[in-house]
Parts: C-alpha cells; structure tokens; sequence
C-alpha cells in the first residue's frame, strides 16, 4: 500500500486533541502534565462542554495550563483553587468547573480548601497531579515526598523525625461524606491512560449530575525533579509510589 | 406618586445583609468574626438562596472566603464577603490578586481595635491597610467610608457599581460602632440578580464558559514578560488617576463661615458633629469635613478648604492614618493636628472640642 | 495489549505516523511504546534545540497509536488503514 493512501483525513485513529491549542507547552520533555492536560482536553471536547467549562489553574508547573486548553480560566493563588472553583460553580451551577493542582498546591498550602470544597460536597473536579516534589521551583520536598526520597531540601531522603510523613490526600478525601468519587490513576503507558480518561469522564459527569466533589490523583513523574531520564522516571514512580500511592477508586457513589 | 419606602430599625450589619440580597448581588463568601458576624447571620436567617437565588456560603476561613470572591466575580457576578480587621488582614493577598486581574469583588470591613487579633472594640486602625493596599504591589482598592446605618445599606450597591465600572475591588471600610449601633435606614429598592445571559453581555471579559466566536477568556494577575507586564501596570495606573478624578465623595457640615475644620470619617465623624454643635455653642467658628471616598482621597477640596481656615483637627480613632493624606494635601498652608484614641475607645465629643481647642 | 497487536497483524492494519518535530521534545516515550520499533530519535534538533523522533521503519506501523497516546506534548498524529486483501 502507498503511504499516501494511508495518510488520509478519514484514516486518523490519534491526533492531538483540538481544545488543545498550538502553543507549544513549557513542560519538560516527558512530564505527566502534558499527558493529563490532553486527557482533560480530550474529555471537555466529547462531552461537548468546551463553551462551559472554566477551569482553575495553580501555582506550580501548571500555573500556565490556561496557555494550553481552549477553555476559560482562572489562575488562582497557590493553594485556593477549590475556593476559587466554588464560588465560580455556587454562581454558574451549569457549567463544567474543575481545579488543576500540584501536591504543593493541593496538599501543603491548600490543604483547607481542598479538605472543605470536597468536604462541602461542591460539584467540581478537582484534578490532582501528584509527583511528590515541587517542580517549578526547582525540586524542593512536598508533602507527599517519599520516606527516603531526596528533594534539595532533604538532600539525605526524607526523614519522617525532622520532615514528617507523607500525606495520603486521596485518602482523606474519601473519608468526607460531600465526596462521589475519589480515585487515583497515572498515565505513563497506553493501558493507564485510558482507564485515566474514563475515570476523568466519570467524574465531570458526577459533577455536572449534581452528585457532589470528586478528586482525580494522577500519580506522575517529575523527571526534572527526581533528576532521572522520562523512561527512568516512569520505572521509578512505578517501583516506589505506586506501592505507596496505589492505584483504583477509592470511593465511588456515582450510581446512588 | 411617591414610591412607598420601607423604614425599618436595625444594626449596621444587618443594614449590608439586607441590602446586598437587595442589589442583586450573586453571592456571599463569608467567615465569622466579631463584630460582623451579623452579616452571615442574618443573611443565613433570610434564605435568599429560596427567594432570589444569591447563594450564602460559610467559608473554611477568610482566606477561603476572598477567593470564592475572586472565582464568582472572576465569572462576572456580583460576589462579597465582610470581615473584621485581622481577617481582613488575612485577605490582603486575595485583594491584591483581584486588583492585578481586574476582578471586581467587594468586600466590608468592620474595623476593630489591633494590631494583631487585637480587640472585640471599634477603631480606625485599617486606614492605611485600606488606602495603601496591605498586600503586594501598586495597586488601589476604591474605598467608601460609611457614617451611618443608612449609608451601610447604601454603599453597596454603590460598591457593586464603582467595582464594575472600572473592573477594580471595592472595599466598605465601616468599624464598629456603625456596624453595631441600631438607626432608621429606608432600604433600597429590590433590584433583580443579572441573568446569565445579561452577565455575558455586560462582562464580555469575565470567564463564562468560552462560545466559539471569542478568544478564551484568563483571569489573572501574572505576567512575566517585563514590557508587558509594565504596560499592564501603567493602564492600572491610568485607571486610578480616572477614578481620582471622577469618583471623589465627601460631605460638609457647617463649613461656609468656618475658621476652623475637623477633618473626619466614619464613627468618628458622626461624634464629630456633636463636637462641631458643642465647639459652636461656644463661639467657635469650627465646620466639618467628611471624606465619603477613602480612595479616591477628596484631596483637591481639603487643599481649597486650607486656604479658608486658620487650623485644620483630623479626628480619627487611630494612632494618625488619614492625617498623613489630610497633611499632603494642605501642603503646610496651615497647621493640621490629629486626635484619636486607641486600643478600641472611642473617644467622646468633648475630647475632640478639647482637640480642637490645642490647634487654635 | 499483545492479543490486540496480533488481531491488527490478522487483520492486516497498516499505519503511518506523522510528527510535529517543532513540538517534538525528545523525551523517546514512544520510542519506548510503540511495539514494533517504528520510531527512533533523529540526528537532528528542531528550533527549540530539542532532538525529535521519526519514524524510521514505518513499514511495519500498524497503526495502534500507542505513540500518539504516550507523548505528553500530542505531536504525533497516527493513521491507520486496513489492508484489503
């Protein structure tokens, strides 16, 4: 068969999503975001909700996903996006509202607003890329940095006598009554990535349904960070937080 | 025919409640601490999620509560919340970021004695963290100083209006004894919630949930390119010398054969009327001057007013805030004197006339 | 994902891939993905100084988009065609 046979409109199976723009992204070579931004564009396109959604970006290595995705948005102070999303979802209960967030902004700074928007029951997603280190600036400890884990300001591993322990956030979210559906998910192979999709769609339907708050955790890679190549990353995350952070739904009350 | 005005009794606080579900107003973010609790609670008591749709939220804490702010009048609706001094403080970085987006949140501050967690008491302590901006960079925030009960109901409306004409946050700086204190007040009008398609239509600019014939919409206050980003705070600038120029209020008592001026808001210029009826019964030619507008500061009209009078006494119930401005403005024509008492007294009119009595 | 592959090669699905190098950082996920080593980093750098990938054995693309699936940065756009007999 001639190449060009192939290469036809008609016969495209993958394509970058078309909410996503052609900016190139900022992220580095190999970095989770980039896979879980095309998620969310993926999503928002086939629900046919890209004229309502606004989405809340952090303060992180996120903080520009509004460059990314053809949507409205709104940039939040490091930690209070899921304040930000209630008062935008209490005013415009038709639109799609969820909050993107790093574990510095999620579960350190933001730890009130997180607990009490999904405690609140509001109906909003908020999306969770969990890497365990804080990327933009430049790789300190985060709150879900691993026991032994070597950040620049734990430069010997985390050491649960001087920093503490991780926090399990997805965890704790499932205990809160307000919320539907907590689950943790990555997206570093094919067969991750769709059970990552499905599990976003499921919970922008909830929230749009009116069933209450929902945490999606992406539990990812920083190769930059972790200082590893992108593949090593992927063997690392898979080998150290996989068994730390595992996988699957944590609470699911979609159906009730 | 004359309208049918309600005239009712009761606190300041109760006067923003009623009449932010009276001006259309989208939604409540708020937190309690003393001494406006009242708003929450008296919004919560009259439901208006049943009657016009303005949802009430208590919020995990202040910060929590400027951000939802942030979020629904990001989204072009007409978002408030109240707070007391240390919470207020807590709020300086919401209000910053809304001045850098452009977002028109309003907010009330029911001043109390500090610095710090401070005092249950009423002052007018946050002067300087109203009108220099207690958060990070150069910005403005449009500031209304109520005197009376009436004016607490009025001024929200007004807020609401001044925020979204100039896309600036608007701040009701009352303290309180206003807050508190219990007067007639005729309520305004009820004036129906925007729809959604009128908020599309008004606020072209506002993150609605993006149709297919516009540019996505960003809220927000970062920039990193330096030209841009001073291009951005130079039209800030300009937006502020535009509301100097148009939006200065004030009021004055008894000032036409005046040789004297207290200079006042707030509280204390409702005690300061008393001193200006006490200072007259003996024989003093002394008047009164009410800044309505903290920002934008009545500048030009007390720089007129020194040019009237021999001495001018700034009463305000802090350590000496607005005399900084009232001295700039006067420029040294004639001397300019500050009273006030602190640590949550509130001073009776007497001391003012005593005050009053040192400048001549 | 094996069983998958082997109802393509039954099926006889033949793919092609084309990649935005611009947008390309080399980060080699689909290198690593892609079950028939279609893709290999080429020697060259695109503006932003990042090396890209290319296809360099197309001919035997069957068209799974596991590449397209992986890249962080969407840059490959997969196609697939079935082979009529």
């Amino acid at each position: 068969m001639d190449r060009n046979q192939i290469v036809q409109p008609e016969n495209i199976v993958c394509k970058k999503p078309t909410l996503m723009n052609d900016n190139n992204m900022h992220y580095c070579p190999g970095c989770s975001h980039g896979v879980v931004h095309k998620l969310v564009a993926e999503v928002i396109e086939e629900m046919g909700m890209a004229d309502k959604a606004v989405g809340v970006s952090p303060v992180g290595c996120a903080v520009f996903a509004y460059n990314y995705i053809d949507i409205d948005w709104q940039e939040a102070a490091h930690g209070r996006a899921p304040a930000l999303a209630t008062g935008i979802k209490r005013t415009w209960p038709d639109r799609l509202v969820f909050t993107y967030q790093g574990d510095g902004d999620l579960a350190c700074i933001g730890t009130c607003e997180t607990i009490h928007a999904l405690n609140r029951g509001e109906n909003i997603v908020i999306i969770f890329v969990n890497n365990a280190i804080y990327g933009m600036t430049g790789g300190q400890m985060a709150p879900t940095t691993l026991i032994g884990q070597k950040t620049s300001t734990c430069p010997y591993g985390r050491d649960p006598e001087i920093h503490g322990y991780p926090l399990k956030m997805a965890d704790i979210a499932a205990q809160l009554e307000g919320t539907c559906y907590v689950t943790r998910q990555s997206v570093e192979s094919v067969a991750s990535i769709l059970k990552a999709k499905k599990a976003l769609r499921k919970a922008f339907e909830a929230s749009m349904a009116g069933k209450g708050s929902s945490l999606v955790e992406f539990v990812s890679t920083c190769n930059s960070g972790w200082k590893l190549t992108p593949a090593k990353a992927n063997e690392w995350m898979k080998e150290n937080m996989f068994p730390f952070y595992p996988k699957g739904d944590l609470k699911d009350t979609t159906d009730k | 025919m004359a309208e049918e005005r309600e005239v009712v009794l009761m606190k300041g606080n109760e006067a923003i409640a009623h009449a932010a579900i009276r001006c259309g107003c989208d939604g409540y973010f708020g937190y309690p601490i003393t001494p406006q609790s009242e708003v929450i609670e008296t919004l919560a008591e009259l439901k208006p999620w049943e009657t016009t749709g303005m949802q009430v939220v208590q919020a995990e804490s202040e910060l929590a509560s400027i951000y939802m702010v942030y979020g629904a009048a990001g989204a072009g609706k007409r978002a408030m919340t109240s707070s007391s001094s240390p919470g207020i403080a807590l709020m300086q970085e919401g209000i910053t970021y809304m001045a850098g987006a452009e977002v028109p949140g309003v907010f009330v501050n029911v001043q109390r004695g500090g610095p710090g967690l401070g005092t249950i008491q009423p002052s007018q302590g946050d002067y300087f963290q109203a009108t220099r901006g207690g958060g990070n960079g150069d910005y403005k925030v449009i500031v209304l100083a109520p005197s009376s009960v009436q004016e607490m109901a009025d001024f929200v409306d007004l807020a609401f209006e001044l925020a979204f004409k100039y896309r600036n946050p608007a701040m009701i700086l009352s303290d309180g004894v206003i807050g508190q204190m219990m007067e007639k007040v005729v309520l305004p009008p009820f004036k129906p919630r925007r729809t959604d398609e009128q908020v599309i239509k008004e606020c072209p600019w506002a993150s609605t949930g993006k149709p297919k014939n516009r540019e996505r919409v960003v809220i927000t206050s970062l920039e990193l390119k330096p030209e841009a980003m001073e291009k951005r705070n130079i039209a800030l600038q300009e937006k502020y010398a535009k509301i100097q120029e148009n939006e200065v209020r004030f009021e004055q008592q008894q000032m036409d054969d005046a040789e004297y001026a207290i200079v006042a808001f707030g509280s204390a210029a409702r005690i300061a009327e008393k001193s200006v009826e006490i200072a007259r019964e003996q024989g003093i030619k002394v008047g009164l001057f009410r800044p309505i507008t903290l920002f934008p500061f009545p500048e030009k009209q007390i720089a007129e007013l020194s040019k009237k009078v021999k001495g001018i006494l700034v009463a305000e119930i802090n350590a000496g805030q607005m005399v900084q401005d009232v001295r700039l403005a006067v420029n040294g024509a004639v001397p300019v004197e500050q009273f006030g008492r602190l640590g949550g007294i509130v001073p009776d009119p007497e001391e003012i006339v005593n005050a009053l009595k040192k400048v001549m | 994902m094996i069983n998958a592959l082997n109802n393509y090669i039954m099926a006889k699905m033949k793919g092609a891939i084309e990649v935005n190098t611009e947008r390309c950082k080399g980060c080699s996920l689909c290198i690593i993905a892609c079950p028939q080593k279609v893709i290999a980093l080429a020697n060259k750098v695109n503006l932003h100084g990042y090396p890209y990938v290319e296809a360099v054995n197309e001919e035997a693309c069957v068209g799974c988009a596991s590449c397209g699936i992986v890249c962080p940065d969407g840059c490959i756009t997969v196609y697939r065609k079935k082979v009529e007999e």
